[in-house]
C-alpha cells in the first residue's frame, strides 16, 4: 500500500467528516444493495462495484467546484452518486427500467449528466481519458476556469491512448486532472504483473506533466491532494496527474472468480485501512459524533438505497419505441 | 473564380469545403477545426486552406499525430456543447482512432438516453486512382454506414459539398463527411472538371439524407456516389450514343440512405447498376441491391449489377489498380451483360 500521506493534511470541520462519512456510505451501501439486485437477476452485464474505493471520488468531489466536470470508466456509480446523480435514476439504470438514467439503453456502464456535469461512464478501457481533455478544452476555449477530473484505472494506465492524451493536454495547458484509480489489479492482472515501472504518476514526467501518489484510503489525503491538483489547473498551469492508491474489496465485476488474490489480503485491507472506518474513527475519537448520530445516518441512507431500489424494481421497463430515440440528438 | 462569362463561381470541392466551414466559423463561436496540418499547411487536401489566417491557431488547431486523442476530445468537447469539426486525414487511419469514432461519438447520445448530444463532423479523405497502395486510397463507406448513430454523407460536386458540409456543422448529431481525392479539385490528384460547379457564396444547406437524380432516362437506372457519380454520368453519355437511355441517381447521404429515390427510379428504368468505388462484398453496393429486391423484385426487367472494387488489397502499381477501379467503360459492359 501506499506510503500513509504525501500531502499534508489541512485541519478538517466536524461538518467535512460528516459529510465524508454520509457520502462513503451511501456509495458503499448502494453497492451493496446492487450486488443483491444483481444477485437476484435484477441488474445484467457485468456489473462493477465501486465498495473499497469510496474515499478516492468522495475526496476529490470534496476538492470540486460548482462547475467543474468529470467523466469515468465503467466502474462508475460511485461518481455519481458522489456528484450529487440522483440514486433512483441510477438503480434504475441498473436494472435497465423506464426511469434510469438513460432510459435503460446505457446500463451500468453507461450513464450521463449533463446537469451535474458528469459525462459518462464508459465502456471501454482508457477511452475516456481523451474525452475528458476535450472537455477540459472546451472550458479552455470558453475562457472558464472550471477543471476535468478524467479517472481512470491502473489498467486503463497502459493504453496508448492515455499518453497520446497527456502529450496534448500538456502542450494545451488543458485544465485537467488526471486520477488514477490504482487498484491494484487490472481485473485479475496486478500492477507488478503488467508494468516494470510501477509508479504510474511519474510516467507524466515523459510529458511534463507533475503529480503524485496519495492514500486512497485517506480521504483527507484524497481531499488535500485534489485540492492542489485543482489549484494547479485553474491557475492556468495545465493537467496534474494523481495516482491514487486504493482496492477493490469485490470482484473486478460480478463474474471475478476471485483467484487472482488472497481471500487474506482483502481481508486485511477490510480491516485495517478501510476507508469508511477511518473516518468513523476520527469521528468518534475526536467526539465530534456519538454512536448514535452515526447510527441515525446508517439508517438514513439505508432508506435513501431501499427508496432506490423500489424505485428501480417497480420503473417499468421501456418501450421498445425507445429503441429508435436518441439514436440522433432530437431536433431541438 | 468567377466566370465572368457565365455569372457563375466555379469552385473545387476543396474550396466549397473551406468556404462552408469559414462562414460557420464566422457565425457560431463553438465552431473549432482540429487535425493534422489543417492549420498552416491548410489541409492536405486544400479543404481548410486560409482559415488558420482568419480565425488563428486556437479555433483552427494542428494536432499532434495521436488520432485516437483528437477525434475523442472533440466528442468530448462536443458533448459539453462546442461544435468541432475534425479531420481524420485519410479514411484508412480509422484503424488508429475507430473507437473514438463508433463506440464513443456514434454511440453517446443513445447511451445517455439523449442527454449528452455529439455535434461533430468528422471530414475524412477517401478514394485511390493516383498510385498510392491500400493504407491511402480505400472508400470504407461500407464501415462506417454500417454502424448506427453517425450520419455519413460523400458529396460529388463543389455546391453539394458546400451545402452538405454547412448542414453537418448545424447538425446536432455526428456527421462523417467523406470526400473524394480524386474530386478535391488538387491538380497532383487529376481533376474531375465535373465535380467543379457553380456555387453561391451565401451560405446554404444541401439536407442530408436525401439522394439526387442528376440524369433522367427510361433504361436503366446507374446509382452511385462522389466518384461513382462522374464514372456513371460518362457512362450515361456513351450508353446515349448507342440510344441506351440512362438514368443517374446521385446518394449524395448514405446515413440516412434515401432508398425512395433509388425505388423510384427503378420502377421507371426496371434495370440497376450500382457503382461504387468500395470493396464488392458487404457494402454500399449490396445495400442498394437488397433494398430494391426487398421493395419489389417485380419491378425488376433484370438482375441487377454492381461496378465495385474487387475485394483485394489495393495495389500500388498502376496499372494494377487502374485494372480494379469502376470506369465508364465497364458501367456499360455491365449494362450490355444484363
Amino acid at each position: 500500500m501506499a506510503t500513509r500521506k504525501t500531502t499534508k493534511k489541512p485541519n478538517i470541520s466536524a461538518e467535512e467528516l460528516l459529510e465524508y462519512y454520509r457520502d462513503m456510505l451511501l456509495i458503499r451501501r448502494f453497492e451493496e444493495k446492487a450486488g443483491q439486485l444483481y444477485g437476484m437477476g435484477l441488474i445484467g452485464g457485468f456489473c462493477h462495484l465501486y465498495i473499497g474505493q469510496e474515499a478516492v471520488v468522495v475526496g476529490l468531489e470534496a476538492a470540486a467546484e460548482e462547475g467543474d466536470k468529470r467523466v469515468t470508466s465503467y466502474r462508475d456509480h460511485g461518481h455519481m452518486l458522489a456528484c450529487g446523480m440522483d440514486p433512483k435514476g441510477v438503480m434504475a439504470e441498473l436494472t435497465g427500467r423506464e426511469g434510469g438514467y438513460s432510459k435503460g439503453k446505457g446500463g451500468s456502464m453507461h450513464m450521463f449528466s449533463k446537469e451535474k456535469n458528469f459525462y459518462g461512464g464508459h465502456g471501454i478501457v482508457g477511452a475516456q481519458v481523451p474525452i475528458g481533455a476535450g472537455l477540459a478544452f472546451a472550458d479552455k476555449y470558453q475562457g472558464n476556469d472550471r477543471v476535468t477530473f478524467t479517472y481512470f484505472g491502473d489498467g486503463a494506465a497502459n493504453q496508448g491512448q492515455v499518453y497520446e492524451t497527456y502529450n496534448m493536454a500538456e502542450l494545451w495547458d488543458l485544465p485537467v486532472i488526471f486520477v488514477i484509480e490504482n487498484n491494484q489489479y487490472a481485473m485479475g492482472t496486478s500492477v507488478k504483473r503488467s508494468t516494470k515501472s510501477p509508479s504510474l504518476w511519474e510516467r507524466g514526467a515523459a510529458y511534463g506533466i507533475p503529480g503524485e501518489a496519495v492514500d486512497g484510503m485517506d480521504v483527507l489525503a484524497v481531499k488535500a491532494a485534489g485540492q492542489k491538483a485543482v489549484d494547479h489547473c485553474r491557475a492556468g498551469k495545465g493537467p496534474y496527474i494523481l495516482e491514487v492508491k486504493t482496492y477493490r474489496y469485490r470482484g473486478h465485476s460480478m463474474s471475478d472468480p476471485a483467484k487472482y488474490r488472497t481471500r487474506e489480503e482483502v481481508q486485511k485491507m477490510r480491516e485495517e485501512r478501510d476507508a469508511i472506518e477511518h473516518v468513523r474513527t476520527l469521528l468518534l475519537e475526536g467526539k465530534h459524533a456519538s454512536e448514535d448520530d452515526l447510527k441515525a445516518i446508517d439508517k438514513e441512507i439505508k432508506a435513501t438505497v431501499n427508496e432506490a431500489a423500489e424505485f428501480a424494481k417497480d420503473s417499468p421497463e421501456p418501450a421498445l419505441d425507445e429503441l429508435w430515440t436518441d439514436i440522433y440528438a432530437e431536433v431541438s | 473564380m468567377l466566370d465572368t462569362q457565365t455569372n457563375e463561381r466555379r469552385l473545387t470541392i476543396a474550396r466549397a469545403m473551406a468556404e462552408a466551414i469559414q462562414q460557420e466559423m464566422q457565425a457560431d463561436e463553438r465552431v473549432f477545426v482540429m487535425g493534422e496540418d489543417i492549420g498552416a499547411l491548410g489541409g492536405v487536401f486544400g479543404n481548410t486552406r486560409g482559415l488558420v489566417d482568419e480565425f488563428g491557431r486556437e479555433r483552427v488547431r494542428d494536432t499532434p499525430i495521436s488520432e485516437t486523442a483528437f477525434i475523442s476530445a472533440a466528442v468530448g468537447a462536443a458533448m459539453d456543447g462546442m461544435r468541432p469539426v475534425v479531420e481524420l486525414m485519410f479514411v484508412d487511419f480509422f484503424g488508429v482512432c475507430f473507437d473514438a469514432i463508433y463506440n464513443l461519438m456514434a454511440k453517446n447520445t443513445y447511451f445517455s438516453g439523449g442527454n449528452c448530444a455529439v455535434p461533430m463532423v468528422l471530414m475524412t479523405s477517401t478514394g485511390g486512382g493516383y498510385s498510392d497502395a491500400g493504407q491511402h486510397s480505400q472508400c470504407l463507406y461500407g464501415t462506417f454506414a454500417h454502424l448506427p448513430g453517425m450520419k455519413v454523407v460523400s458529396p460529388s460536386n463543389a455546391y453539394d459539398a458546400k451545402g452538405l458540409m454547412t448542414a453537418a456543422m448545424r447538425d446536432d448529431s455526428p456527421v462523417v463527411y467523406m470526400f473524394h481525392k480524386g474530386l478535391q479539385g488538387m491538380g497532383w490528384l487529376g481533376t474531375e472538371e465535373g465535380a467543379i460547379v457553380d456555387t453561391p457564396e451565401t451560405g446554404y444547406t444541401v439536407e442530408i439524407g436525401k439522394a439526387r437524380v442528376v440524369r433522367e432516362g427510361k433504361d436503366v437506372t446507374l446509382v452511385g456516389l462522389a466518384m461513382g457519380v462522374h464514372n456513371a454520368l460518362k457512362a450515361a453519355d456513351k450508353l446515349a450514343e448507342e440510344g441506351v437511355s440512362a438514368e443517374v441517381v446521385d446518394l449524395v447521404s448514405l446515413v440516412p440512405l434515401d432508398r425512395e429515390t433509388v425505388l423510384n427510379s427503378v420502377a421507371k428504368t426496371g434495370r440497376l447498376i450500382v457503382v461504387d468505388e468500395d470493396y464488392h462484398s458487404y457494402g454500399v453496393s449490396g445495400e442498394i441491391i437488397a433494398s430494391v429486391c426487398e421493395h419489389d423484385v417485380s419491378k425488376l426487367k433484370a438482375a441487377p449489377k454492381r461496378v465495385t472494387y474487387p475485394d483485394v488489397p489495393i495495389p500500388y502499381a498502376r496499372h494494377m489498380e487502374q485494372f480494379c477501379l469502376p470506369n465508364p467503360d465497364k458501367i456499360v459492359a455491365a449494362y450490355k451483360a444484363m
